[in-house]
């Protein structure tokens, strides 16, 4: 089984974010960037399904500038077999850097195309299912179960109210969502082997496209809250407040 | 998911900027670690008295004992300034987590690594590394602390063997170790330059570790009394290396350089506490973080912390390069862990009556820095070393 994680570096979901000069993207300085937390369960899960088969090759695959390696690097520290970093500029739309990883991925002989369901930065949502559609492959999305037996998938999706379950012929692509699995966190034994698996640079130009970022503007400052007393005898006011101003009931 | 923790330490001067990709992702990897599984059980382990067992596992499966010493032996082969991290940020958490760590690494692996045979190598090293066995290390006895030359545990040569007989005391993890490293002396009890160390597995007859109970502090770790009863030992129980009061002070500088990057942990955990505590506290209807007499006390606080991250810093560079002198680590030690105490305490202060509680963290810190000031030497001896190392004239 050869399975390909497409990874995103993504600010740490804590981090104070700052709009940079012109605004359209942000101040990296003293911003701590991560793997997208998605798709960590898209490395968690090609990790596992390895070492269950006890055979086969994980590969990790990024598109960015050079500080994108350090975030590769903390994907073969978990476990991942060898990184492809694709060198060049990503475009804010999603088909060209969706063109950019199938161009990659195709031809590789993968069984499985892994993504986090999308990227915290942005919200595109788009990749994956941009890749399944150009590699003519089945996809699924947002999966929390996965499981292969006899070159067939079974996955699980939460939908409304339940939860779906498909099936479908490998080689296909997935997005993965919280519930998958819970990732692994890079061992020290495995920080330091990082540096010694294979690592391919190649550089891809990626297209404009269609899509430009216009303005970055963070939300609105959250106004004050309001205490309107205390005990039961601020019910009546609360009560009140909650239809008429704030209009909930 | 790792990296969306809430603690994100303290880094004024940029830190970070001095440290390797690798030196990042092995503090980043502890970090996420202590907070998944340390922070949710520790009060309640503090409160109970018990050290966590069940971390164990997880701690040897990311590579947290002995994780400066080489890979053959199955441990993470990191630099000295790495295992430093690893112990800021376990100490972050307690310092009793990070007392055992040490203890394993420092106490227990370095020796044998040092003063084993390959043999002895060989068998315990990969054992320690994956938690299979615990060790611990006895040098101090009750009445013998700060002047360990003094003991009077003795390891008498027999015709097939070693015959031990001694009481050890102060001995962290000493109840559940599966093996101890025992210093006794082979010689006269006047004679230090006969003491050696000898590999102790706690399965021996006529050994016995129990708890020392009532402790006010480290209460998440556990702390012994050894009793060594006519133990018998083989031949080559020795650690063939080991010569004199020499071998358990190059332990202990190992283990101080750790604790040096302890203290650093502690004091960023009570600063952060009472950082946000100062921003969410209304008193007077504003912020106590408003007030110019909080104010002073974080100013305080972060000044000596990033002034002690220097410190570990440049000693962890200069141990690396092997430059790392007793005298140096001894000041790290001595005046990281002092400012610990100082911080823990503030931190305590700003955080009023709340501060007293488990559920904030400063006072459990507070509690446990105070062993950890008079452990691995005092606070005062480590003055008097430092007084030697100025002077030429040891006044101990």
């Amino acid at each position: 089984m050869k399975i390909a994680v497409c990874l995103r570096r993504t600010p740490d979901t804590t981090a104070k974010i700052v709009i940079a000069a012109g605004g359209t993207s942000i101040d990296e300085t003293g911003v701590k960037f991560v793997p997208n937390p998605y798709d960590e369960y898209a490395i968690e899960a090609a990790i596992a399904l390895k070492e269950k088969a006890g055979a086969g090759e994980t590969v990790v695959v990024a598109l960015g500038a050079d500080s994108v390696q350090e975030t590769l690097r903390t994907a073969l520290a978990m476990g991942i077999d060898r990184a492809v970093h694709l060198q060049g500029n990503a475009s804010a739309d999603g088909l060209e850097n969706a063109r950019a990883l199938a161009d990659h991925v195709r031809g590789g002989g993968y069984d499985l195309v892994l993504f986090g369901k999308l990227a915290v930065d942005d919200y595109g949502q788009q990749t994956g299912a941009m890749v399944a559609e150009l590699l003519e492959l089945p996809c699924a999305t947002a999966i929390t179960m996965l499981e292969i037996a006899d070159g067939r998938a079974t996955v699980e999706r939460e939908v409304e109210g339940g939860v779906e379950q498909a099936t479908c012929a490998l080689p296909a692509v997935f997005t993965c969502d919280k519930g998958l699995n819970n990732p692994r966190l890079p061992s020290l034994k495995g920080i330091m082997a990082a540096r010694k698996k294979p690592f391919d640079i190649a550089p891809v130009t990626v297209a404009a496209g269609a899509v430009t970022v216009a303005s970055l503007v963070l939300p609105p400052e959250r106004a004050a809250g309001r205490i309107v007393g205390e005990g039961a005898a601020a019910v009546p006011a609360l009560m009140q407040l909650l239809v008429s101003d704030a209009k909930v009931i | 998911m790792a990296g969306s923790a809430e603690y994100t330490g303290v880094d004024f001067y940029d830190m970070d900027g001095l440290l390797s990709e690798e030196e990042r992702a092995v503090r980043d990897t502890v970090r996420a670690w202590v907070d998944e599984h340390l922070m949710p059980v520790i009060g309640e382990c503090y409160i109970e008295g018990k050290f966590p067992k069940q971390l164990i596992p997880g701690m040897a499966e990311l590579g947290l004992f002995g994780a400066n010493l080489p890979e053959e032996y199955g441990c993470a082969g990191l630099n000295n300034v790495a295992y430093g991290l690893i112990m800021q940020e376990l100490e972050r958490g307690d310092s009793g987590i990070r007392s055992f760590a040490s203890v394993q690494g420092a106490l227990v692996m370095y020796p044998i690594f040092s003063f084993g045979s390959d043999q002895q190598k060989k068998h315990w090293l990969p054992r320690l590394a994956s938690g299979q066995e615990i060790g611990c290390f006895g040098l101090t006895e009750p009445d013998f602390g700060s002047n360990p030359s003094g003991m009077i545990t003795t390891a008498r040569e027999t015709a097939d063997g070693w015959l031990l007989n001694g009481v050890k005391m102060w001995i962290t993890n000493g109840s559940q170790a599966t093996v101890a490293i025992i210093w006794a002396k082979t010689g006269d009890v006047n004679d230090a330059s006969s003491i050696r160390g000898f590999i102790v597995p706690a399965s021996t007859p006529g050994y016995t570790g129990k708890d020392q109970k009532g402790k006010l502090s480290l209460r998440a770790s556990d702390t012994s009394e050894i009793h060594l009863a006519d133990v018998r030992l083989p031949k080559d129980a020795i650690l063939p290396k080991s010569a004199g009061i020499k071998s358990p002070l190059m332990c202990l500088t190992q283990a101080r350089y750790g604790i040096a990057w302890g203290g650093v942990g502690a004091a960023m955990a009570c600063y952060d506490e009472a950082r946000r505590y100062a921003l969410n506290r209304i008193m007077f209807g504003k912020p106590i973080g408003q007030t110019q007499i909080q104010q002073e006390r974080l100013a305080d606080m972060l000044t000596e912390i990033t002034k002690a991250q220097l410190l570990a810093l440049q000693l962890g560079r200069l141990k690396d390069q092997g430059k790392a002198t007793p005298a140096r680590v001894s000041l790290a030690k001595r005046n990281n862990v002092s400012m610990a105490c100082d911080i823990a305490r503030e931190a305590r202060r700003l955080l009023g009556a709340n501060g007293i509680l488990i559920e904030y963290h400063s006072m459990r810190h507070l509690a446990n820095l105070e062993s950890v000031y008079t452990y691995e030497g005092t606070h005062d001896m480590h003055s008097l070393i430092l007084g030697q190392e100025i002077t030429g004239l040891a006044a101990y």
